[in-house]
Formats: structure tokens, sequence, C-alpha cells
């Protein structure tokens, strides 16, 4: 079953074909990864799947319906969390109120009902952090509850931003280099936990440079260049590719 | 929330203590700058949750609070009677308006108190509305233009428009009978009661907005402040929290617009003016920003000093240079958490175990 259904998606930047007529399906319950070199479009397509920039043509369908021209907290009402390439934590708060931040879709209490601080906000509150809690341990930083979340180490803030995404209970989670500035043992660390979070059946699209990570984890991979797709097929056959191993590694007489 | 409890009991003696130290020294009229201070104090708190928790500036603040206390002063003292016509005399019959004597024993008909304030503190909220929505879009110094812009233009209708007084203002407001045996009101015999119905007033607040920063709600407008596009891509409607905020923000300024119009029994335009927004602002900077209870306590501060006189003709230049200075050395506002801890790195440089 196609959770996410992209088609003939295009977005320009004044002459350049930013993303090129790209049409792709993420399946339910998988890990798929988008690759390419630098300038090749990917966040672009991420930021035109999640409602972030306009696409000039094409169409997104998200778990049966139509996405496209509704705005991102609209999209991630459906069930698209994200997180961003360049980490994007709320400072001043701690690890913990970041990832309650992320439970915002799931509680209810309006401006009205949190100022006079209605005994169901209180319930409701409990339950917030409840589950909060339950990311913390799901991510092993129950111990950093408590610190501001953007003093933590790089590594750490990248599994926080993750934790934040989960915690709206996405039915498909988008991953923009997750391992972006990671070392190699963090990287590990990343990718076993990515599994886990399909385990608990969220499916996956990521961004991601770090071919072993990609290679290691995805059931499919899409590969972009020049804002187009040149290739779509399981780790194995992309790592055979000629017209993928020609852009990465370049041309014979290069 | 237990300690919530126990930061309002203990505000609560402060303010019982500063009654009773002003009645065994003999000054009991310093009360009267301490219920003024109340009052601004109201602006300033719903001003700090605006811009010190959800990051949206506003140099326009004291539009607000004009409009709340001009609609208010006009209905109370506008005089209806010639105008026999079927809406005055359904108003009448609705109970809206009210007959009492006037200055030189005559006769007035006006509008209610509360039928005033109400309808007052809706058009304040009806315009914050209004402009909320496109000038929200805006950010930083841009959004900080178009507030003043709106500011400035509050205060020139003010001053250019005869049936509010133009330069003189309104007076002879009445007082405002909030309940019955309570009211607001300037007069001498009234003034304890009047302190203790202002920081009423500002103790309700504050408990409202403590409420609101500690709840979900408050953590949505934190993170429109922090990161937008992430609060965004969590779900929260960013473009709504902000108007909603804008407009909770605009109706404090509003109801202290018309309780201090009634206790002083009239408003002059240089409550609209620039300078007011710009001292509003200050405070809740020298307050620590997302610090509701040091903006509350440097607004009691600095009012009181400022409605004293102690700051002379420099009043304004004071506010202004508070401004300029936090700006520079303090941005994220002096009285903050981070303070003390700051100064403990400042004076025993080794003893930061912190990696940065």
């Amino acid at each position: 079953m196609k959770l996410l259904s992209v088609r003939g998606l295009s977005k320009r930047f004044g002459g350049i074909h930013a993303v090129d007529d790209v049409s792709f399906d993420v399946p339910q319950g998988s890990i798929m990864a988008l690759i390419g070199p630098n300038g090749a479009g990917k966040t672009t397509l991420f930021h035109l799947v999640s409602g972030f920039l306009p696409p000039d043509r094409g169409s997104v369908v998200f778990d049966g319906s139509d996405v496209l021209g509704l705005m991102p907290h609209q999209i991630a009402a459906r069930g698209m969390a994200r997180t961003f390439q360049q980490i994007r934590l709320f400072p001043k708060m701690s690890v913990l109120e970041n990832i309650l931040v992320g439970r915002h879709l799931h509680s209810r209490g309006g401006f009205l009902a949190c100022m006079l601080h209605l005994p169901f906000t209180r319930r409701e509150e409990r339950g917030v952090r409840e589950a909060g809690r339950e990311i913390l341990t799901f991510l092993g930083l129950s111990t950093q509850a408590d610190a501001e979340a953007v003093r933590l180490s790089y590594g750490q803030q990248r599994m926080v931003e993750l934790g934040r995404a989960l915690a709206c209970e996405p039915k498909i989670l988008l991953l923009d280099e997750p391992a972006a500035g990671l070392n190699m043992r963090e990287t590990a660390e990343m990718g076993k936990l990515i599994g886990r979070i399909r385990d608990r059946g969220v499916t996956v699209f990521l961004v991601e440079h770090d071919m072993s990570l990609v290679m290691d984890i995805s059931d499919e991979i899409i590969v972009l260049s020049y804002g187009q797709k040149i290739a779509e097929n399981v780790p194995s056959a992309i790592q055979q590719d000629p017209d993928v191993i020609r852009i990465y590694l370049g041309d014979g007489d290069a | 929330m237990r300690k919530q409890g126990l930061q309002i009991a203990g505000f609560a003696a402060v303010v019982a203590a500063i009654h009773l130290v002003a009645s065994l020294t003999g000054n009991v009229y310093h009360l009267t700058q301490m219920t003024m201070s109340a009052y601004y104090s109201l602006v300033v708190l719903g001003l700090c949750i605006l811009t010190g928790y959800a990051g949206q500036i506003s140099i326009g603040h004291a539009g607000f609070f004009a409009i709340g206390g001009y609609l208010s002063a006009l209905l109370t003292t506008h005089d209806l009677s010639a105008h026999g016509g079927p809406i005055v005399s359904g108003l009448a019959t609705m109970g809206i308006l009210t007959r009492r004597p006037d200055l030189y024993g005559g006769d007035l008909l006006t509008v209610h108190p509360w039928a005033a304030c109400i309808f007052a503190v809706l058009t304040a909220v009806a315009i914050a509305y209004a402009i909320g929505g496109p000038v929200l879009k805006l950010k930083g110094h841009y959004l900080a233009m178009a507030t003043l812009g709106f500011g400035i233009i509050v205060y020139r209708i003010v001053l250019g428009t005869t049936l509010v007084g133009a330069a003189d203002g309104i007076y002879d407001v009445p007082a405002f009978p909030l309940l019955p045996g309570i009211a607001v009101s300037g007069k001498s015999s009234l003034r304890v009661m009047n302190y203790y119905v202002a920081w009423g007033f500002v103790i309700l607040g504050m408990v409202f907005l403590l409420n609101l920063v500690r709840s979900r709600v408050g953590r949505a407008l934190a993170s429109i402040h922090g990161a937008e596009d992430a609060a965004e891509a969590m779900g929260i409607p960013t473009a709504r929290y902000k108007l909603k905020i804008f407009v909770v923000s605009a109706a404090f300024a509003a109801v202290a617009g018309v309780l201090l119009t009634h206790y002083n029994g009239g408003i002059g335009p240089s409550e609209s003016s620039v300078m007011k927004s710009v001292r509003y602002l200050a405070i809740v900077a020298i307050g620590g920003m997302a610090n509701l209870w040091g903006t509350l306590l440097m607004s009691l501060l600095l009012n009181y000093l400022s409605l004293r006189g102690y700051f002379g003709t420099y009043d304004d230049a004071v506010f202004g240079g508070i401004l300029i200075l936090i700006m520079l050395f303090a941005p994220d506002g002096l009285l903050r958490r981070q303070l003390f801890e700051d100064l403990k790195e400042a004076v025993f440089p080794a003893g930061g175990e912190k990696e940065t």
C-alpha cells in the first residue's frame, strides 16, 4: 500500500529546475532514501512534499488525500512529521519541553482553557508529559530531560529533533540528513534508531549523504541528479547502476 | 502549580505590606501612584507575553490602551439627552444608559460604565484582529515599524478629533461601579480600596498568564519564538497563534486603559504617545523578556518612580535609555534566569565545568 504518492512534481527557481517532473511512491512501513549530489534538489523536494514550498506543477497524495496547497501545520496534522537539515531545536527550552511541543497535535486545550487552567487541561498535560518521557526513554535521553536542548552534543541534538518529530506520532517521518555532522559511532546509532522507528510502524523517508547508512537501512533508494530522478531501486541494484556510479564518480574521461 | 500558588500569595503579601508601610509612615497618598502603576502593569504584562514569550514585538500598545480608555471615557461622558431618537430610548430601556448630574448640577444621560467598558474592550479586540492579520506576517524590525505606525496613527487621530477633546483629552469621567460597594474611582476616601482593586486585577491577570505560559499553548508560543518553521512542522498553526496572542495582549492593554481612565477621571493624548509604547517595551526588556514576575516587579518599581516624578524632565529619556542599554548589552533581558549563573561564571571562570 502506498502511503505517499508523488506525481510529476516540479519546482523552478528562476532558470534552474530544482525539481523536474519527479514521480515516486513510498510504500507503507518502508524506509525510503533519497540520495544525490549536492544541489540535486533533495531538500527542495522535501519542502514541496511537506508544504514548506509551493510546487509549480505536480501532485502529492498522502494517505489517500491530496495535500498540495495545504499549510505545513495542516500536513503535519494529517500525520507527516519532519526534521530539518540545519537542526531547528527550540532554544531556552529543555530537552523534555522540546519533545512536548511535538505532542501539540495530540492535545486540545485552547487559549481560554489554558488561561483558566481547566481540569481537562490538567489531565491532558499529565498525559502529554507521560508520552514525552516515554519518547525520551525510547531515545535513551532520560537523564538529559531537564538539560537545555541546544547545549547538548550535536549528535544528541539530532536525536532530540528526531524525538520531537516522533512525538507527533506521525504516519510518515521525513528526515533531512539525519546523520549530517555525526561521527561514525553516532551514525551507526542513528541507523539503528531509524530501524527501531520503522519497527514502531512509522514509514521513514530520508535524505542522506552517508552512503553506508543509506545502503544499510533503506528498503529502496531514489537517486536525484539536477532535479531529475535517474534511478529508483533496492540498495544492491543502486550500487551497480552505471548512471548512479557516473554521477557520483564522474565519467571515464573526467 | 503549588509553587505558582505560593508565588501569588507572596506577591499579595507584598501588596499588603506596601499598604502597611505607607500607612505607618503616613504616606498613604503614595498608594495613588501605586494604583496607577498597577494598571500600567496590566499593559506591560500583556506585552510581556506577546514580545517576551511569543517573540512578536509591538511598539503600538499605547494605542490599544488609548482605544480602551478613550472609548470608555467618551461613552460615559457624552450627553445623549439631546438625541431623543428611538435608538437612545431603546438603549435606555435596556438599561445601558444611566443618568447622573454633571459638574454644574445639570442632568447627563450617558452610557453606563459597564456597557462602555465592554464596548471599548471589544472594539480594541476587533481592531487588534483586523490589523494583526496582515501586520503579524512581518518579522523583527518590520513588525516593530508597523506597530509603531499603528501607535502613531492612534495618537494623531486622538489629537486631531475635537469629539474626544483633541489636545485636552476627556475629563469628568465618572467612577466605574464594578460591584455593589466597589467602584474604580480616584476619590481620596476610596484610595485604599482602589489600591487593592487595582492590584487584584493585576494578580488575576498574572494568574491567567502564568497558567497560559505553563500550558500547551505557552509551549507553542515559545516554540514560535524559537523556531517558527519547526513549530509549524509540529502542527502548530503559527499564524493563528500569533494573531490570538496579539489580541489577548491588546485586550490586556484596553482593559487597563478603561480602568485607569475611570480611576483618573479622564484621559489625555499623551496616553497614546509613542513614548508610552516605548516605555512598556523597555519595562518588558529590563524585566527579563520571557519573565512575567521580573516584568511585574520592574513595572511596579519603575512606574511608581516615574509617577512620583523621580525622573523629572528626563522621564521619557530614562525609559528610552533603558531600552537602548538592554538591547545593546543584554538583548535577552536583564532579569533572566541565566543571570545568576552567568554572574557566577564571570566571578569564578575556572568553576565553569560545562562544555560549550
